[in-house]
């Protein structure tokens, strides 16, 4: 078979898998968040950690659990990092500094994963299981708990009640989030992915020379690192390890786990709303948005345009022969518009506009379909803000589910569209204001601009890819790119978490013949209007400094 | 107690609980499951030689001469094929890809090195090396190369060891990895396999 229609078949294979699975998880995500039952086991976790699961928390409650469990969860993984040298299985890696350390606390905590370190020369096996692996799973978990006590903000009415985030929290790690990277794992191991507690065998090759086969229990960490959209890899190659992601086939899985949640989750909004049409014009925006980008990162590669890619004839530098060109681009598109950054190829090589793509797509505020759980607050926030508009051209008061969106919603919905731009252009700029910073970029001129708005565009939309040639283990990105990943991440949250507590206080308004229906192709296109033109305000200077007038050169 | 510390205790409780059965629990399972059921991948595909472990079938090695100075560059070994160039030598210690851009001076002197030198080494004309063998990996490790640059790679390796091409090319044919269920990704030749029936042959 030929690459263009192997191309094609890959994409519809996935896209046929991801729609199978829309509807049972969605369903199952809906029915565990919603459920009063709790099982035996958590009910013994909840006495053993002293939570009253039956106890639904105000917003604020609901807030404070969510920023402690964060805070806690950054300190003790910075103790364990700089600790690691003296625990068990640490095959003599050497200290990490302190600078270091917090960048990928705060990375793994805010389901960024951004990494500064090298996997295979920096971490040993117990931080990456214990520490690493562990925040995969709980920050995805916050993340989903986070956009169901919005939905709840919408679906529930006169009660100042949002949820309760410790039920979530481990509803969302043990009944979801387990179950399916025990399978995946599996998976991923019976075709090659490794998964056991060597460190590095020494082996003389074929050609009398050494090499060193490293070890460790990958293929449990890289199946949440996927379903998680956390992205940290084990190996510093990421996904495009072979050890990680050893074939066509592995590869095709992950792309579809970093996707079926995300792409799951309007399904849960839809049920938890008691309208499922609500979550089809949601899962309509996404799923343009993801296949567009797919297509046209898939086009740019293909093209080859820039001169050293023409030169060699194929975009092929930062790409692996088992994956080639197009499941290379479908894998990049994918893992900028969720907030995954995992990686099976080298987007830094990427032609001008296929890079500039992925970087776009992660301005996009990481909403198609997004992180698990962050992509659907984000998506709804932009909803909310499309349906204002609408109520502007009309003169009406918006409405949205029922619910009326006045001077307090909106205020928090302005908030939570210009915090990330606000870390990226005031991160960017300052990166290159400082002649120290701007000598850690590798590639010079527009290109070398793309780096730095890369590293600041990641972190602040929590995505943790790069355009890996900058140098970024010095104390000030790390310290700056850590800044931007507690704000990119935890200012969202709290708006998303007021929002939903001004929304569940109020009483529903019938729907009347003034009404924005939200649902239908009116809706659909209006919300993608509204995603574009934000985003495209925002930050089209910005765009025009780096891939497109390296594009255009 | 304070409410603010009582939250932050409880936050510590769940996050150690979390830990245990996550960050434990969930990678003993998996390991002990994965050692059970397929022990020799979930050990990294180890493949031997003359009886010892010679590498991993999933990571790219170098093939190249006997260092004498090694502070000289490494010279492609002409008697065995040769794999994609590499960020970072082939060493699983760093992996990784050399990153450098689309319109980078850097990567396009380093395409017109490399199509000058293989197809030097390899006697063909340089218009016909194919863009893999010109381009550096993501991992730095790629185990394959495309069937064109295994192809292009036989006269020579034929002329070295004294073996007819036919045979070189059969090799090829059967260590080639082709795309998974037909359309997954894009498949090519295991060099570190083929080089194995190489020696084999003697």
């Amino acid at each position: 078979m030929g690459a263009t229609p192997a191309g094609w078949l890959q994409a519809i294979a996935l896209v046929g898998a991801l729609a199978l699975c829309h509807r049972p998880l969605g369903d199952h995500i809906a029915g565990l968040l919603t459920s009063a039952r709790h099982l035996r086991a958590e009910k013994a976790l909840y006495k053993a950690v002293g939570v009253d699961a039956d106890a639904d928390q105000r917003w604020p409650v609901y807030l404070r659990s969510v920023l402690a469990f964060s805070a806690l969860s950054v300190l003790f993984l910075y103790g364990l990092i700089r600790l690691q040298t003296h625990l068990l299985l640490s095959l003599g890696v050497p200290e990490m500094e302190a600078h270091q350390a917090w960048n990928t606390a705060v990375s793994f905590t805010t389901n960024t994963n951004w990494q500064s370190y090298s996997g295979e020369s920096a971490m040993g096996h117990l931080v990456q299981m214990a520490g690493l692996a562990v925040q995969n799973f709980v920050s995805a978990a916050v993340g989903i708990a986070v956009v169901a006590a919005l939905v709840r903000g919408f679906s529930r009415h006169r009660t100042d009640r949002v949820g309760n985030f410790w039920v979530d929290l481990t509803r969302i790690s043990l009944r979801l989030l387990l179950p399916v990277s025990v399978l995946f794992a599996l998976v991923l191991a019976a075709n090659g992915v490794v998964q056991n507690f060597h460190g590095f065998e020494q082996v003389t090759t074929l050609s009398g020379g050494q090499q060193s086969i490293p070890g460790g229990p990958v293929a449990s960490q890289e199946a949440i690192k996927l379903l998680g959209t956390n992205g940290g890899g084990f190996y510093n190659a990421n996904s495009a390890h072979p050890f990680e992601n050893p074939t066509g086939f592995t590869n095709l899985l992950e792309v579809f786990l970093l996707l079926v949640i995300p792409f799951a989750l309007p399904r849960t909004f839809g049920r938890m709303v008691g309208d499922h049409r609500q979550g089809h014009a949601v899962v309509a925006v996404m799923g343009l948005f993801w296949a567009a980008s797919a297509v046209l990162v898939t086009f740019f590669e293909h093209q080859h345009s820039g001169s050293a890619l023409q030169a060699a004839g194929a975009a092929m530098e930062g790409k692996e022969q088992r994956f080639g060109v197009a499941a290379s681009s479908l894998f990049a598109a994918s893992t900028t518009l969720t907030s995954t950054g995992a990686v099976n190829s080298f987007h830094d090589s990427f032609t001008p506009f296929g890079g500039g793509l992925t970087v776009f797509d992660m301005m996009l505020g990481e909403i198609a379909p997004g992180g698990t759980g962050s992509g659907l607050y984000g998506m709804l926030v932009l909803a909310v803000v499309a349906v204002f508009v609408a109520g502007l051209m009309v003169g009406r008061t918006p409405e949205y589910l029922g619910k009326k969106l006045g001077g307090r919603e909106m205020k928090f919905a302005s908030l939570y569209i210009l915090t990330t731009p606000t870390i990226v252009l005031v991160g960017t700029g300052c990166a290159i204001a400082l002649p120290g910073e701007r000598a850690g970029m590798l590639n010079d001129g527009a290109h070398g601009f793309s780096e730095v708005l890369y590293a600041f565009t990641s972190a602040a939309n929590n995505n943790g890819s790069a355009f890996a040639g900058i140098t970024v283990n010095t104390a000030w990105y790390d310290t700056a790119l850590g800044l931007a990943m507690v704000f990119g991440r935890f200012l969202p949250v709290v708006f998303v978490l007021a929002l939903a507590g001004s929304l569940a206080r109020q009483r529903p308004v019938p729907a009347s013949a003034g009404t924005l229906p939200t649902h239908g192709p009116l809706f659909v296109g209006l919300l993608s209007a509204v995603v574009l033109i934000v985003v495209g305000l925002t930050y089209f200077p910005a765009l025009a400094l780096g891939p497109i007038a390296e594009g255009l050169h | 107690m304070p409410a603010f510390l009582r939250t932050h205790l409880t936050a510590l409780r769940m996050l150690l609980a979390m830990t245990a059965i996550l960050g434990l629990a969930y990678p003993l399972l998996v390991t002990g499951i994965s050692q059970l059921a397929f022990p020799a991948r979930a050990d990294g595909s180890i493949v031997e030689h003359d009886g010892k472990p010679a590498g991993s079938r999933l990571i790219g090695q170098a093939f190249d001469l006997p260092q004498t100075d090694p502070d000289a560059p490494a010279r492609p070994d002409p008697k065995w094929f040769q794999p994609r160039p590499s960020a970072g030598g082939y060493d699983p210690t760093a992996s990784g890809a050399s990153n450098l851009g689309p319109t980078s001076t850097d990567l396009l002197d380093a395409v017109a090195e490399r199509r000058a030198a293989i197809a030097a080494f390899d006697g063909v004309d340089p218009a016909t090396v194919p863009p893999d063998a010109l381009t550096a990996s993501g991992s730095g490790l790629d185990p394959h190369i495309s069937v064109a640059y295994a192809r292009e790679q036989v006269n020579r390796v034929a002329r070295e060891r004294g073996i007819p091409a036919q045979q070189l090319n059969h090799l090829i044919d059967r260590h080639t990895d082709g795309r998974p269920l037909g359309f997954l990704g894009q498949g090519g030749v295991n060099v570190l396999q083929l080089n194995l029936a190489v020696a084999a042959l003697g």
